[in-house]
Protein backbone atom coordinates (compact mmCIF):
# COMPACT_ATOMS: atom_id res chain seq x y z
CA UNK A 1 0.00 0.00 0.00
CA UNK A 2 1.24 3.25 -0.73
CA UNK A 3 2.68 5.59 1.96
CA UNK A 4 1.19 9.13 2.67
CA UNK A 5 4.52 11.93 3.86
CA UNK A 6 3.85 15.23 4.09
CA UNK A 7 5.99 17.74 5.36
CA UNK A 8 4.34 20.41 7.49
CA UNK A 9 4.30 23.79 7.30
CA UNK A 10 2.99 26.90 9.09
CA UNK A 11 -0.57 26.04 8.33
CA UNK A 12 -0.30 22.46 7.52
CA UNK A 13 0.47 19.74 9.60
CA UNK A 14 3.12 16.64 9.08
CA UNK A 15 1.45 13.47 8.04
CA UNK A 16 2.54 10.25 7.84
CA UNK A 17 0.55 7.26 7.31
CA UNK A 18 2.72 4.55 6.42
CA UNK A 19 0.96 1.00 7.17
CA UNK A 20 4.13 -1.09 6.76
CA UNK A 21 5.85 0.53 9.19
CA UNK A 22 3.70 0.80 10.99
CA UNK A 23 2.99 5.16 11.50
CA UNK A 24 0.15 6.68 12.01
CA UNK A 25 0.86 10.00 12.82
CA UNK A 26 -0.84 13.43 12.30
CA UNK A 27 1.30 16.76 14.12
CA UNK A 28 1.92 20.63 14.49
CA UNK A 29 -0.38 23.20 13.00
CA UNK A 30 -3.63 22.87 10.60
CA UNK A 31 -4.98 26.12 9.41
CA UNK A 32 -4.92 25.20 5.54
CA UNK A 33 -5.98 27.38 3.58
CA UNK A 34 -8.51 24.65 1.65
CA UNK A 35 -9.04 22.45 4.55
CA UNK A 36 -11.00 19.55 2.40
CA UNK A 37 -8.59 19.81 -0.37
CA UNK A 38 -5.62 18.99 2.08
CA UNK A 39 -7.18 16.48 4.06
CA UNK A 40 -9.45 14.59 1.29
CA UNK A 41 -6.20 12.38 -0.02
CA UNK A 42 -5.85 11.36 3.67
CA UNK A 43 -9.11 10.20 4.16
CA UNK A 44 -9.34 8.27 1.15
CA UNK A 45 -5.83 6.36 2.25
CA UNK A 46 -7.42 5.35 5.22
CA UNK A 47 -10.59 4.46 3.43
CA UNK A 48 -8.52 1.87 1.57
CA UNK A 49 -6.45 0.89 4.33
CA UNK A 50 -9.62 -0.06 6.16
CA UNK A 51 -10.13 -2.87 3.75
CA UNK A 52 -6.93 -4.45 4.90
CA UNK A 53 -5.82 -2.85 8.09
CA UNK A 54 -3.51 -4.31 10.95
CA UNK A 55 -4.41 -6.61 13.45
CA UNK A 56 -3.53 -3.04 15.65
CA UNK A 57 -3.44 0.38 14.68
CA UNK A 58 -1.99 2.71 16.93
CA UNK A 59 -2.69 5.93 15.98
CA UNK A 60 -0.95 9.70 16.97
CA UNK A 61 -2.19 12.59 16.91
CA UNK A 62 0.04 15.51 18.28
CA UNK A 63 -0.97 18.88 17.03
CA UNK A 64 -0.03 22.49 18.03
CA UNK A 65 -2.59 24.45 16.79
CA UNK A 66 -6.04 23.47 14.72
CA UNK A 67 -8.74 25.75 13.31
CA UNK A 68 -12.03 25.24 13.57
CA UNK A 69 -12.18 23.77 10.24
CA UNK A 70 -9.74 21.49 10.34
CA UNK A 71 -11.64 20.01 13.56
CA UNK A 72 -14.35 18.59 11.72
CA UNK A 73 -11.84 17.03 9.25
CA UNK A 74 -10.21 15.72 12.18
CA UNK A 75 -13.29 14.12 13.49
CA UNK A 76 -13.80 12.44 10.04
CA UNK A 77 -10.39 11.11 10.32
CA UNK A 78 -11.66 9.83 13.52
CA UNK A 79 -14.68 8.43 12.56
CA UNK A 80 -12.70 6.00 9.56
CA UNK A 81 -10.77 4.90 12.90
CA UNK A 82 -14.08 4.36 14.38
CA UNK A 83 -15.12 2.16 11.42
CA UNK A 84 -11.94 -0.03 11.47
CA UNK A 85 -12.49 -0.56 15.28
CA UNK A 86 -15.76 -1.52 14.78
CA UNK A 87 -14.84 -3.98 11.75
CA UNK A 88 -13.35 -5.91 14.91
CA UNK A 89 -9.59 -4.44 14.14
CA UNK A 90 -8.00 -3.41 17.05
CA UNK A 91 -7.38 0.60 17.12
CA UNK A 92 -6.30 2.96 19.73
CA UNK A 93 -6.02 6.55 19.34
CA UNK A 94 -3.07 8.59 21.01
CA UNK A 95 -3.92 11.90 21.33
CA UNK A 96 -1.14 14.18 22.54
CA UNK A 97 -1.06 17.52 24.27
CA UNK A 98 1.11 20.31 25.27
CA UNK A 99 1.37 19.57 29.48
CA UNK A 100 0.29 23.22 29.54
CA UNK A 101 -2.69 23.41 26.82
CA UNK A 102 -5.46 22.45 28.28
CA UNK A 103 -7.79 23.64 25.57
CA UNK A 104 -5.78 20.57 23.41
CA UNK A 105 -7.18 18.68 26.54
CA UNK A 106 -10.34 19.36 26.48
CA UNK A 107 -10.25 19.30 22.56
CA UNK A 108 -8.86 15.51 22.99
CA UNK A 109 -11.39 15.03 25.53
CA UNK A 110 -14.25 16.10 23.57
CA UNK A 111 -13.37 13.95 20.57
CA UNK A 112 -13.35 10.59 22.92
CA UNK A 113 -16.73 11.24 23.92
CA UNK A 114 -17.91 11.77 20.00
CA UNK A 115 -15.65 9.02 18.66
CA UNK A 116 -16.36 5.41 20.15
CA UNK A 117 -12.89 4.21 19.73
CA UNK A 118 -10.30 2.99 22.63
CA UNK A 119 -8.65 6.90 23.25
CA UNK A 120 -5.69 7.66 25.47
CA UNK A 121 -4.37 11.28 26.44
CA UNK A 122 -0.80 11.89 26.30
CA UNK A 123 0.99 14.91 27.79
CA UNK A 124 4.25 16.24 26.41
CA UNK A 125 6.32 18.95 27.87
CA UNK A 126 7.81 21.79 25.55
CA UNK A 127 10.61 22.97 26.05
CA UNK B 1 0.64 67.25 -7.72
CA UNK B 2 -1.26 67.89 -4.68
CA UNK B 3 -1.73 71.48 -3.84
CA UNK B 4 -0.63 72.57 -0.53
CA UNK B 5 -4.23 72.45 1.13
CA UNK B 6 -4.75 69.15 -0.35
CA UNK B 7 -1.21 67.89 1.99
CA UNK B 8 -2.32 69.70 4.81
CA UNK B 9 -5.66 67.89 4.51
CA UNK B 10 -4.22 64.52 4.25
CA UNK B 11 -1.68 65.68 7.15
CA UNK B 12 -4.48 66.29 9.05
CA UNK B 13 -6.32 62.36 8.51
CA UNK B 14 -3.22 60.80 9.08
CA UNK B 15 -2.77 62.73 12.31
CA UNK B 16 -6.05 62.15 13.78
CA UNK B 17 -5.72 59.31 12.45
CA UNK B 18 -3.27 58.53 14.33
CA UNK B 19 -4.00 59.89 17.38
CA UNK B 20 -7.41 57.71 17.19
CA UNK B 21 -5.33 54.62 17.57
CA UNK B 22 -3.55 55.60 19.96
CA UNK B 23 -6.20 56.48 22.43
CA UNK B 24 -7.86 53.45 21.28
CA UNK B 25 -4.66 51.48 22.01
CA UNK B 26 -5.06 49.71 18.45
CA UNK B 27 -1.85 47.72 17.41
CA UNK B 28 -3.05 46.77 13.98
CA UNK B 29 -5.78 48.05 11.85
CA UNK B 30 -6.24 46.98 8.39
CA UNK B 31 -9.08 47.80 5.33
CA UNK B 32 -8.66 44.89 2.56
CA UNK B 33 -9.22 41.56 1.39
CA UNK B 34 -8.30 39.16 3.44
CA UNK B 35 -6.40 36.37 1.67
CA UNK B 36 -4.99 33.25 3.05
CA UNK B 37 -1.35 35.26 3.80
CA UNK B 38 -3.01 38.20 5.32
CA UNK B 39 -4.24 35.50 7.72
CA UNK B 40 -0.80 34.15 8.34
CA UNK B 41 0.91 37.75 8.35
CA UNK B 42 -1.01 39.23 11.10
CA UNK B 43 -1.45 36.17 13.19
CA UNK B 44 2.36 35.48 12.82
CA UNK B 45 2.84 39.56 13.84
CA UNK B 46 0.73 39.43 16.94
CA UNK B 47 2.11 35.98 18.25
CA UNK B 48 5.63 37.78 18.37
CA UNK B 49 4.21 41.01 19.91
CA UNK B 50 2.55 38.81 22.04
CA UNK B 51 5.62 36.54 23.32
CA UNK B 52 7.75 40.02 23.46
CA UNK B 53 4.67 41.11 26.47
CA UNK B 54 5.20 37.91 28.06
CA UNK B 55 1.67 37.35 28.11
CA UNK B 56 0.36 33.47 29.09
CA UNK B 57 0.75 31.43 26.47
CA UNK B 58 -3.28 29.91 27.41
CA UNK B 59 -3.92 34.22 26.24
CA UNK B 60 -1.61 33.95 23.30
CA UNK B 61 -3.31 30.85 22.04
CA UNK B 62 -6.63 32.38 22.56
CA UNK B 63 -5.76 35.43 20.52
CA UNK B 64 -4.27 33.44 18.04
CA UNK B 65 -7.16 31.09 17.39
CA UNK B 66 -9.65 34.25 17.45
CA UNK B 67 -8.12 36.36 15.07
CA UNK B 68 -7.69 33.13 12.83
CA UNK B 69 -11.55 32.35 12.81
CA UNK B 70 -12.30 35.99 12.64
CA UNK B 71 -9.97 36.62 9.59
CA UNK B 72 -11.12 33.08 7.79
CA UNK B 73 -14.59 34.36 8.40
CA UNK B 74 -13.91 37.25 6.19
CA UNK B 75 -12.21 35.89 3.90
CA UNK B 76 -14.44 33.12 3.40
CA UNK B 77 -17.82 35.27 3.71
CA UNK B 78 -17.67 38.47 3.48
CA UNK B 79 -19.52 39.97 0.27
CA UNK B 80 -16.86 42.03 -1.73
CA UNK B 81 -17.52 45.44 -3.35
CA UNK B 82 -20.05 45.35 -6.79
CA UNK B 83 -17.27 46.00 -9.31
CA UNK B 84 -14.95 43.67 -7.13
CA UNK B 85 -13.84 40.31 -8.76
CA UNK B 86 -11.53 39.42 -6.00
CA UNK B 87 -12.03 35.55 -4.82
CA UNK B 88 -11.29 36.27 -0.99
CA UNK B 89 -13.61 38.38 0.91
CA UNK B 90 -12.70 41.87 2.15
CA UNK B 91 -13.19 43.53 5.48
CA UNK B 92 -11.39 45.63 8.10
CA UNK B 93 -9.45 43.73 10.75
CA UNK B 94 -8.38 45.38 14.18
CA UNK B 95 -6.75 44.36 17.11
CA UNK B 96 -6.62 46.59 20.65
CA UNK B 97 -4.48 45.58 23.28
CA UNK B 98 -5.86 47.33 27.14
CA UNK B 99 -4.50 46.24 30.30
CA UNK B 100 -6.97 43.59 31.20
CA UNK B 101 -8.11 41.75 27.50
CA UNK B 102 -7.23 42.26 23.56
CA UNK B 103 -10.32 43.04 21.37
CA UNK B 104 -10.22 41.61 18.12
CA UNK B 105 -12.37 43.29 15.61
CA UNK B 106 -13.75 42.84 12.24
CA UNK B 107 -16.28 44.58 9.85
CA UNK B 108 -17.48 43.38 6.76
CA UNK B 109 -20.13 43.62 4.01
CA UNK B 110 -23.21 41.23 4.28
CA UNK B 111 -26.33 40.83 2.18
CA UNK B 112 -29.44 42.51 4.26
CA UNK B 113 -31.11 39.05 3.37
CA UNK B 114 -28.62 37.51 5.27
CA UNK B 115 -28.81 39.73 8.26
CA UNK B 116 -31.35 37.90 10.40
CA UNK B 117 -30.23 34.52 9.65
CA UNK B 118 -27.05 35.67 11.09
CA UNK B 119 -28.06 37.72 14.34
CA UNK B 120 -30.24 34.80 14.68
CA UNK B 121 -27.28 32.23 15.14
CA UNK B 122 -25.02 35.29 17.64
CA UNK B 123 -27.84 35.61 19.54
CA UNK B 124 -28.58 32.08 20.37
CA UNK B 125 -25.08 31.30 20.96
CA UNK B 126 -24.65 34.40 23.66
CA UNK B 127 -27.92 32.89 25.14
CA UNK B 128 -25.88 29.60 26.29
CA UNK B 129 -23.33 29.04 28.36
CA UNK B 130 -20.27 26.91 28.37
CA UNK B 131 -22.08 23.37 28.62
CA UNK B 132 -24.21 24.64 26.08
CA UNK B 133 -21.99 25.78 23.94
CA UNK B 134 -19.66 22.40 24.02
CA UNK B 135 -23.04 20.61 23.16
CA UNK B 136 -23.70 22.87 20.47
CA UNK B 137 -20.24 22.53 18.86
CA UNK B 138 -20.36 18.64 19.21
CA UNK B 139 -23.70 18.81 17.49
CA UNK B 140 -22.45 21.09 14.69
CA UNK B 141 -19.14 18.96 14.00
CA UNK B 142 -21.10 15.96 13.43
CA UNK B 143 -24.28 17.05 11.50
CA UNK B 144 -22.86 20.12 9.74
CA UNK B 145 -20.65 19.92 6.49
CA UNK B 146 -17.85 21.83 5.15
CA UNK B 147 -19.52 24.54 3.07
CA UNK B 148 -18.82 25.54 -0.43
CA UNK B 149 -16.43 28.41 0.73
CA UNK B 150 -14.85 26.09 3.27
CA UNK B 151 -16.13 27.24 6.36
CA UNK B 152 -17.35 24.22 8.87
CA UNK B 153 -20.46 26.68 10.70
CA UNK B 154 -18.47 26.46 13.98
CA UNK B 155 -15.78 29.76 14.07
CA UNK B 156 -18.11 31.61 16.44
CA UNK B 157 -19.26 29.48 18.90
CA UNK B 158 -15.89 28.69 19.20
CA UNK B 159 -15.08 32.07 20.20
CA UNK B 160 -17.78 32.01 22.61
CA UNK B 161 -17.03 29.00 24.78
CA UNK B 162 -12.45 29.48 24.17
CA UNK B 163 -12.81 33.06 25.46
CA UNK B 164 -15.69 32.61 27.78
CA UNK B 165 -17.04 36.04 26.89
CA UNK B 166 -20.62 37.10 24.94
CA UNK B 167 -19.83 37.63 21.19
CA UNK B 168 -20.61 41.72 20.43
CA UNK B 169 -21.84 42.38 17.01
CA UNK B 170 -24.23 44.66 15.60
CA UNK B 171 -25.48 45.60 11.67
CA UNK B 172 -25.45 48.85 10.43
CA UNK B 173 -27.55 49.21 7.17
CA UNK B 174 -25.72 50.43 4.03
CA UNK B 175 -28.52 50.55 1.52
CA UNK B 176 -31.04 48.78 0.14
CA UNK B 177 -28.94 45.44 -0.79
CA UNK B 178 -26.26 45.22 1.91
CA UNK B 179 -25.05 45.92 6.03
CA UNK B 180 -21.99 46.60 7.58
CA UNK B 181 -21.36 44.16 10.46
CA UNK B 182 -19.04 44.64 12.97
CA UNK B 183 -18.36 41.78 15.47
CA UNK B 184 -15.91 42.18 18.59
CA UNK B 185 -14.37 39.11 20.47
CA UNK B 186 -12.76 39.84 23.79
CA UNK B 187 -10.23 38.03 25.22
CA UNK B 188 -9.30 38.57 28.75
CA UNK B 189 -4.81 38.71 29.43
CA UNK B 190 -5.66 37.61 32.88
CA UNK B 191 -5.14 34.35 33.69
CA UNK B 192 -7.58 32.33 34.94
Amino acid sequence: MSVINIKGSDDTPTVVLDKENNIFKISGRSLPEDVVAFYTPILDWLTEYASDPLDKTVFDFQLEYFNTASSKLLLDVLLKLEDINSDGHDVLVRWHYPDDDEDMLDAGAEYAEIVDVPFEQVPYTID
Amino acid sequence: MASMKEHKESLDFVYDFYVKMKRNKINLAYEGEITHQITKAFTSLTETNMAREEDASSVQKKVFHVMVECLQNISKHSESTPNSSAKDGRGIFMVSKGDTEYNVTTGNIIKNENVDKLRGILENINKLDKDGLNKLYKQQMREGHISDRGGAGLGFIDIARKTGEKLLYSFLKIDSINSFFVLTSTISRIKE
